[in-house]
C-alpha cells in the first residue's frame, strides 16, 4: 500500500468518513474510493453494497477478482430524553456496536445512576447537539414526549444527513408536532417525511425493552436495507 | 467493532513515517469458522514487531515471518492457511477455518 493512500485513509477515519481500498488480486494495484466519489466510480453498485453493509470482502468485476476493504466509522446513537424507554435503548443499542448519547436537560433524569456506563450530558439539545457533530453514521431519537426537548432536537437532526430520525407519540402527537415543525421552524413535508413515527417496527411492543427493540430493528432495517421505509 | 483496526493502520502510517520497514496483513477470505473476520489487519515491521491479529494468534508467527520478505523484495504475497488441527485444538484455538491473508509492503 502506497503511504499516500494509507495516510489518506486515515484521515477520512479520523473524519469519521467511510473509504474503501479497492485492491486488484492479479496486479496488486490498488486505489482508494471515498464514500462522496463512490457514485461516479466504475463499481459503482458494488462499492454501495459494502459501503451500507460495512463489511470487507472479495468480489469479480470486468477487470478480475477483487478485494474491497472497507472502512466505515462506528455508528452512534443519540436519545433526547434519560426516560424509562432509553434505559432499555441505550444497552441493546451498545450491545449492537452503536456509541449512545442520551441528552435531557432535566436532571433529575439524568442521572448517572440511572445510566451507568452511557454519555449523558444534562443540558438542552441547542447546546448539546451540535458539537456532537450529527452526520450520516448517526441516529437520532426523541423520546421526551415533551416538546420543549424533542422538538430542538429534531431540529438539528432535520438539518443534519443522519440517517434515521424517530420520534415517540401516537399519531395523534405526531399530528400536532409535523403542526409545529412547520409553523414555527418552517420545515416542509418531504423534509419531515424523514422522521419515524410512531417510532420503531410494527411487532406489537407494550413494555420499554420491547418498544426498544422495536426501535433498534428499524434503525438497523435504516442502516443495512436500501429501501428501507 | 467493524472499526477495531483504527489504531493498526495509523500505526502502520506512523511507524513508515518514522522510517520503519513496514508490511500490512489483511484477512482477504475465509471459509469455516475463522478467528478474525475479513478485512482484519496485522501491522509488521522490519524487526518483527507487529500489532493487530488476523487469526487470534494461529498464524501471526507464519505471517510475521512472511512480511519481513514481503518488506525485503517489495513484492505482495498471498497467504494460506488452514487453521483446523490437533496442536490447534490442544492449545484451546477452536477455529477449524481456513482464512487467505494478503500481505503488502507500506511505500
Amino acid at each position: 500500500m502506497k503511504i499516500e493512500i494509507l495516510k489518506t485513509l486515515n484521515e477520512e477515519r479520523a473524519a469519521r468518513r467511510a473509504a474503501i481500498v479497492v485492491t486488484h488480486q492479479d496486479s496488486g494495484e490498488q486505489r482508494l474510493v471515498k464514500a462522496e466519489d463512490a457514485a461516479r466510480d466504475p463499481l459503482k453498485d458494488i462499492l454501495d453494497k459494502h459501503f451500507r453493509s460495512g463489511k470487507s470482502g472479495m468480489e469479480e468485476t470486468p477487470q478480475g477478482k477483487v478485494f474491497l476493504t472497507v472502512h466505515v466509522p462506528p455508528t452512534r446513537l443519540v436519545i433526547t430524553g434519560a426516560v424509562h424507554i432509553s434505559q432499555a435503548l441505550a444497552p441493546i443499542a451498545g450491545l449492537l456496536g452503536y456509541d449512545v448519547t442520551i441528552v435531557d436537560p432535566r436532571t433529575a433524569f439524568a442521572s448517572i445512576e440511572r445510566f451507568p456506563d452511557v454519555k449523558v450530558i444534562a443540558e438542552w439539545p441547542d447546546v448539546a447537539l451540535p458539537p456532537l457533530g450529527i452526520d450520516r453514521y448517526t441516529a437520532f431519537v426523541a423520546l421526551t414526549h415533551d416538546p420543549k426537548i424533542d422538538d430542538p432536537g429534531l431540529t438539528i437532526a432535520l438539518k443534519s444527513h443522519c440517517f434515521y430520525i424517530g420520534a415517540l407519540g401516537s399519531r395523534k402527537t405526531h399530528a400536532r408536532r409535523v403542526t409545529r415543525l412547520k409553523e414555527e421552524r418552517g420545515f416542509t413535508d418531504n423534509e419531515i417525511g424523514r422522521i419515524h413515527s410512531p417510532i420503531g417496527l410494527d411487532i406489537g411492543a407494550v413494555s420499554p425493552a420491547e418498544i426498544a427493540v422495536a426501535i433498534m430493528g428499524e434503525i438497523t432495517a435504516r442502516l443495512r436495507q436500501a429501501d428501507a421505509a | 467493532m467493524l472499526a477495531r483496526d483504527e489504531d493498526i493502520l495509523k500505526a502502520a502510517e506512523d511507524w513508515r513515517k518514522a522510517g520503519r520497514g513496514v508490511a500490512l496483513a489483511t484477512v482477504v477470505e475465509t471459509w469455516g469458522s475463522a478467528p478474525r473476520p475479513v478485512g482484519s489487519n496485522l501491522v509488521i515491521d522490519d524487526q518483527g514487531n507487529f500489532l493487530g491479529s488476523v487469526s487470534g494468534g494461529c498464524v501471526e508467527g507464519a505471517v510475521v515471518t512472511e512480511a519481513i520478505d514481503v518488506i525485503e523484495s517489495g513484492k505482495p504475497k498471498t497467504l494460506e492457511f488452514g487453521v483446523a488441527d490437533e496442536t490447534a485444538w490442544k492449545v484451546g484455538l477452536s477455529c477449524g477455518g481456513t482464512i487467505r491473508v494478503f500481505v503488502e509492503k507500506v511505500e
